[in-house]
């Protein structure tokens, strides 16, 4: 209301971080009875230094405390751990509202029943092709009927708006209107992410991205629907094609959000499972909060960063330069384009780069593969913009 | 999601007794404060302290306009905050509270 011409911008307080992070992702565990190509934490097998029941208790108090009013619960599968329902219930009756991600496979009616029940829960179920032939062929055979399934329980008791979350690739980018309309089909709201080159994904990126072509209808799509779907702001290096998309048009790694790991390792955001990104652990003396407030990592996240090669782009202020993910994991200089810079700068930066190595992820839960498709877990990124559905009041 | 269904302000009345809903949490930041419905889902931003400590103090005062007058708005930011609070309760965020 006053003297905002002086004041700083908001974007300038969430690139300085905030006191709790806005968008929190907390990985339950890496068991996984799915096995996609594309999974960001590389899931499979469950770890067995998973936190337990009480050590997850003591987080979500911890949650209510800083008042991060909810979590983004995924995996692996969420609901494989046997507590799972237990901490959804600790969670919301301690103020901690819950979105968890699942495949579907376990919302039977009777618990898709419990969920529409309660206000404090919110559900979304990953799927990857409108049609069963293109989701089959990155998740798994049988889990677009698995998914489909679980909608329908969802919406025959009377669950609204639970989202249905899909990574956008280069087999599915064709299919947007036909997601719309899935999820239109169940009055549920639609979700679309950007592919990351993150876990097994490092291995899958080059044949699933969407191309430059794809990526400019992607644009055009988001710019006619952006309101009515959710997209976790992930698709801001678009907005170098010209008029910014709807959200937050940066990085909030570190800033206003991170990921909570099975194991209680935080990293500055769910793309960036990799030690170089690992900010501390939960069951370090300080808790979650002390990782937050004081790591050396989040610290520097939130200093004034240098826009490197892209300083001199005229596009730097819509794009910020990428993704900090896409970059580290294709092997790119954090301060340049990233790899699909819509501008073409990323495609050069792939070719000077040529085959030296990439980094790896840190953490491997792949199953061993007998099976086509290997192990894991939805692609899932910050759930909903930090910004969806928000107004700004001065 | 509805975001922005800002169209048209519309303040709220400024002579009845308000307060934060039951299900609604504040939480103070650097700029203002994160306002977060449980029951919607909704994060609204409040860009600035004073309105932030006004949303606080609408419980604690007979009418809104006098949680404005404690906080320190001045006549001239009067319809402003009055814009502000408006959304607020378009959203569900502050409701009206049965007169004392």
């Amino acid at each position: 209301m006053s003297a905002t011409a002086t004041s700083r911008s908001l974007v300038e307080h969430f690139e300085a971080g905030l006191a709790a992070p806005i968008c929190l992702t907390w990985e339950l565990t890496y068991a996984c009875n799915l096995a996609c190509v594309h999974c960001l934490s590389s899931s499979g097998r469950r770890d067995p230094r998973e936190l337990t029941t009480a050590e997850c208790m003591a987080v979500i108090d911890e949650l209510r405390r800083m008042q991060v009013f909810y979590v983004n619960i995924g995996g692996g599968e969420p609901t494989v751990r046997g507590d799972f329902w237990e901490l959804v219930d600790y969670a919301t009756a301690n103020d901690v509202g819950v979105k968890f991600s699942t495949n579907g496979s376990r919302i039977t009616p009777p618990i898709a029943a419990r969920l529409a029940a309660s206000d404090y829960v919110d559900v979304q179920i990953s799927i990857d092709g409108a049609t069963a032939d293109v989701n089959d062929a990155v998740r798994g055979p049988g889990s677009y009927a698995t998914a489909l399934r679980a909608m329908e329980h969802l919406a025959e008791a009377g669950f609204r708006g639970f989202k249905v979350s899909v990574v956008v690739t280069r087999h599915n980018a064709g299919q947007l209107d036909d997601f719309k309309a899935l999820a239109d089909r169940f009055d549920a709201q639609l979700r679309v992410t950007r592919l990351r080159p993150s876990g097994r994904g490092a291995d899958s990126w080059e044949e699933l991205r969407p191309t430059a072509r794809q990526q400019r209808d992607v644009y055009a799509w988001l710019l006619e629907h952006g309101e009515e779907v959710l997209t976790g702001d992930s698709f801001f290096h678009l907005s170098a094609l010209g008029e910014p998309l709807p959200g937050l048009n940066l990085c909030g790694a570190g800033r206003v959000v991170c990921l909570i790991d099975p194991v209680g390792d935080v990293y500055a955001c769910p793309f960036v499972i990799h030690e170089r990104f690992r900010a501390g652990n939960v069951r370090e003396p300080g808790g979650f909060a002390g990782v937050w407030r004081e790591s050396a990592l989040f610290r520097e996240l939130r200093e004034p960063q240098s826009a490197g090669a892209c300083g001199s782009c005229a596009m730097y202020d819509a794009c910020r330069g990428g993704c900090m993910a896409a970059k580290f994991f294709t092997g790119l200089p954090l301060d340049g384009p990233d790899p699909e810079c819509v501008l073409g700068h990323g495609e050069a930066a792939l070719s000077a780069r040529g085959h030296q190595p990439r980094p790896k992820p840190s953490v491997d839960r792949s199953r061993p593969r007998p099976r086509r498709a290997r192990a894991s877990a939805p692609a899932r990124p910050c759930d909903e913009s930090p910004l969806a559905g928000f107004e700004v009041l001065r | 999601m509805a975001p922005r269904q800002d169209a048209g302000r519309e303040p709220i009345d400024l002579d009845r007794p308000w307060q934060l809903a039951p299900n609604v949490a504040l939480r103070p930041e650097s700029f203002g404060a994160l306002a977060y419905h449980f029951g919607t889902r909704r994060l609204s931003f409040l860009k600035s302290r004073r309105l932030a400590d006004t949303v606080t103090a609408l419980a604690e005062h007979p009418t809104a306009r006098d949680a404005c007058a404690r906080t320190g708005v001045t006549a001239e930011e009067l319809p402003r905050v009055a814009d502000a609070l408006g959304t607020l309760a378009r959203t569900g965020m502050i409701v009206r509270r049965a007169a004392a």
